[in-house]
């Protein structure tokens, strides 16, 4: 046994900066705050590198044990936290891309005047996530999970003056409450045939357990209740909708929670719930189906998207989309590989986004930048990386980790490796689009004299000459670092190197020994479609947005009804306004206000508040003032009691 | 030595003397002069029980009862003057303002 790796410090250190910050941040100044906000979460980061180094010499899975929290009968859950490889790689990702964004917000955030109230929020979203990431129970884990929900709703609706971002706020946050609903009814399951929430335990009574085939078995049901779960906060079909509106929130916030980390919560928890998924096949391919139709669904709606954020929200539904088919198949490992490459660029190409909406004085519509390729070259040159990395050119790190989970898909069934090839060649199409967009061309926006004039928050400096400007090193830093990752990140996969450092965790498996293998030759041919298919989006998106620009008007038009299908998003929020919403605003005023709470619950009380009325009315009269008739009644009361009692006969 | 009958006799004579008192009267001062009556002739009760019964405990009652009756008094007659201040009349008819 080692000696205490003192997990806890992990997720308590950024509760400490939130803490700080929200309590004495208002009366702080902005470079205390930043000290403060950067001080917990760089601390945090430094501590879960430091538990990295030690962690060959330590057993795995590590478990270290705080305190109880719920005893009842054989029941328990505790506060204790739980190490292996997995938690290890979110970990570094959470803590590390967490920093990063954190010292990218000293700059973005600097002219907000809820500066203080920013930090808070974005220490506190560490310390759920943190807590989601190392808990060594599902119910631990779930509180991690509503955590991050909470920090995700308080975050969008970050300037909660403007309306749209208050409700894009609510909105994400009742979504992800259906999800939890699903995510909650597996835990019961797991509760009442497990008699435990704690993994080590539950995972020991499933491991023994067969493969489900009839697909009515138990495991199937749990497997797809936390799918359900894994659909709202992930973002997938059919509770994605929220992931786009929730770019009302500020870049780094969308960088941080709404790409790089907590999206990825339920990819986590499908890959920590393995040995479930394995033994239930059905459910295994639910999450394939979904994950799959997801990454080609939003793919195709950020080819039309104009707001720059949104192309990249879709984006991100999507990628997620190919972490769910990588676990759907079996391929755990290829999932949690895509997940920490897609932190780094996704990460990058959002913070670059930021970059150039502060560049352009907070415009977000693509159509209107262009050519900004000489005005700011530093996140010209990031974002590229980033968008080579998502595209899947090798050798950046996006290149790996989607060639390996199109491998394993090929593996499993050719036609999730064919969707999922489609989904890389639209995924590469669309961001050079936004690239080409966004760098070349000529510059289409108004000169930027008045700083800020889309949201106040993003008025910035001084200098207010009427061109694009490059941002300050505080923001060009981290999209550095993060640009060295997107470069470099994918080279843990070299010979599977990756997949060998998860084993412990997901070796266990059994749908991936029963995949068939594949030749080196079909190896070579499918990891040459995939970068054909990258380029090819590349070359595609060229024509279209820089030698012939006139074309894309031309394609739409031709296309017609489809395309504006997919310009606005397939109709989803109209149908579920339709399907959802509307009957139940409708309900609930018909039946709920105007007929329980007006007819039943105002009624009932105003008739017994007149009834109280008439009564009191009537006894008031007895009120005459005349002390002497108040004596007369006394005498008589009193009167009548001696009477009273000497018929009873008192003391017999 | 006399008959325990004929303290509680006077006792309720005097007793009802402080009722009828209390009833008929219009005078404050008088009104309350009846509730000492009635006090007193409840103390006359309890002192024959006292003696009668060789129990020290109806004797110990009637200190409270005269205890409370000072405090009583204290009280009440400086409402009276209060009273008589701010309305210049002991007529408890006229003192008929607290209703609806």
């Amino acid at each position: 046994m080692t000696s205490s790796l003192n997990l806890w410090l992990i997720p308590v250190l950024p509760l400490a900066g939130a803490a700080i910050n929200g309590f004495l941040g208002k009366r702080s100044s902005r470079t205390a705050v930043s000290i403060i906000g950067l001080f917990f979460s760089g601390a945090a980061f430094a501590w879960a590198l430091q538990v990295a180094l030690r962690f060959s010499s330590i057993t795995l899975p590590y478990q270290e044990f705080f305190a109880h929290w719920i005893r009842s009968g054989s029941f328990s859950a505790d506060f204790s936290f739980y190490l292996d490889q997995l938690s290890l790689v979110m970990l570094l990702v959470v803590t590390g891309v967490g920093f990063l964004i954190h010292i990218y917000s000293v700059g973005y955030m600097w002219d907000d005047p809820s500066y203080y109230r920013f930090f808070c929020y974005l220490n506190l979203f560490l310390f759920f996530m943190l807590n989601l990431v190392l808990a060594n129970n599902y119910l631990l884990m779930f509180i991690g999970w509503e955590g991050v929900g909470l920090a995700s709703y308080l975050l969008i609706g970050f300037w909660f003056t403007k309306d749209s971002a208050a409700s894009a706020g609510k909105k994400a946050f009742i979504v992800n409450r259906i999800g939890d609903f699903g995510f909650l009814i597996g835990l019961f399951l797991i509760i009442q045939h497990f008699g435990s929430l704690n993994f080590t335990q539950v995972f020991d009574q499933v491991k023994p357990l067969g493969i489900e085939n009839g697909g009515a078995g138990l495991l199937t049901a749990i497997g797809i209740l936390l799918m359900v779960g894994a659909c709202g906060k992930s973002a997938q079909i059919p509770l994605y909708v929220w992931l786009p509106d929730a770019m009302e929130g500020p870049t780094p916030v969308s960088a941080l929670i709404h790409a790089a980390t907590m999206v990825t919560a339920g990819v986590y928890m499908v890959a920590r719930s393995h040995v479930i998924f394995e033994r239930a096949p059905i459910a295994l391919t639910v999450v394939a189906i979904i994950g799959t139709l997801t990454a080609l669904f939003a793919a195709t709606i950020g080819i039309t998207q104009t707001d720059i954020k949104k192309v990249l929200a879709y984006s991100t539904v999507s990628q997620l989309g190919y972490m769910f088919m990588a676990c759907g198949v079996g391929a755990f490992s290829a999932g949690i590989f895509h997940l920490m490459t897609h932190a780094f660029f996704k990460g990058l190409l959002f913070l670059g986004a930021g970059s150039v909406i502060h560049a352009v004085g907070g415009e977000q519509d693509m159509r209107k930048m262009g050519g900004l390729r000489s005005y700011i070259p530093w996140t010209f040159l990031t974002m590229g990386i980033a968008t080579l990395a998502i595209a899947g050119i090798p050798p950046l790190a996006g290149f790996w980790s989607k060639d390996e989970i199109l491998l394993k898909a090929y593996q499993n069934n050719w036609v999730y490796w064919l969707i999922g090839v489609i989904t890389a060649f639209i995924t590469s199409f669309y961001m050079f689009r936004l690239l080409f967009m966004t760098f070349w061309g000529d510059y289409h926006g108004v000169q930027v004299d008045d700083h800020g004039h889309a949201h106040a928050a993003h008025g910035h400096d001084d200098h207010g000459h009427g061109e694009p400007h490059e941002s300050p090193w505080v923001m060009l830093g981290p999209l550095v670092v993060l640009a060295a990752l997107s470069l470099l990140g994918g080279f843990v996969g070299y010979h599977n190197g990756f997949e060998h450092f998860l084993d412990p965790v997901f070796g266990s498996g059994v749908t991936e020994a029963a995949g068939e293998t594949v030749s080196s030759a079909t190896e070579w041919i499918l990891m040459g479609v995939s970068i054909a298919v990258g380029f090819l989006g590349l070359i595609v998106a060229y024509i279209l947005y820089v030698s012939k620009p006139e074309l894309p008007k031309k394609v739409a038009d031709s296309l017609g009804a489809l395309y504006d299908a997919v310009l606005n998003k397939y109709y989803v929020d109209e149908i579920y306004a339709k399907l959802f919403v509307k009957p139940l605003v409708d309900g609930s005023t018909s039946v709920l206000w105007q007929g329980v709470d007006r007819k039943v619950i105002d009624d009932s009380i105003n008739s017994a508040a007149d009834g109280a009325q008439h009564v009191s009315d009537n006894v008031r009269h007895m009120q005459s003032g005349n002390l002497r008739s108040y004596a007369g009644w006394i005498a008589a009361g009193a009167a009548v009691v001696i009477a009273y009692m000497i018929w009873m006969g008192v003391g017999r | 030595m006399v008959p325990l009958s004929y303290y509680l006799l006077l006792s309720g004579i005097l007793f009802a003397c402080g009722v009828t008192g209390f009833l008929i009267k219009r005078n404050i001062i008088t009104i309350f002069m009846s509730i000492e009556l009635m006090l007193n002739g409840v103390n006359l009760s309890f002192v024959a029980f006292a003696a009668h019964w060789h129990a020290l405990a109806g004797q110990v009652f009637v200190f409270f009862v005269m205890v409370v009756a000072a405090a009583e008094s204290a009280v009440g007659l400086a409402i009276i003057i209060a009273v008589h201040r701010t309305r210049e009349t002991l007529n408890v008819d006229q003192v008929n303002l607290l209703k609806l």
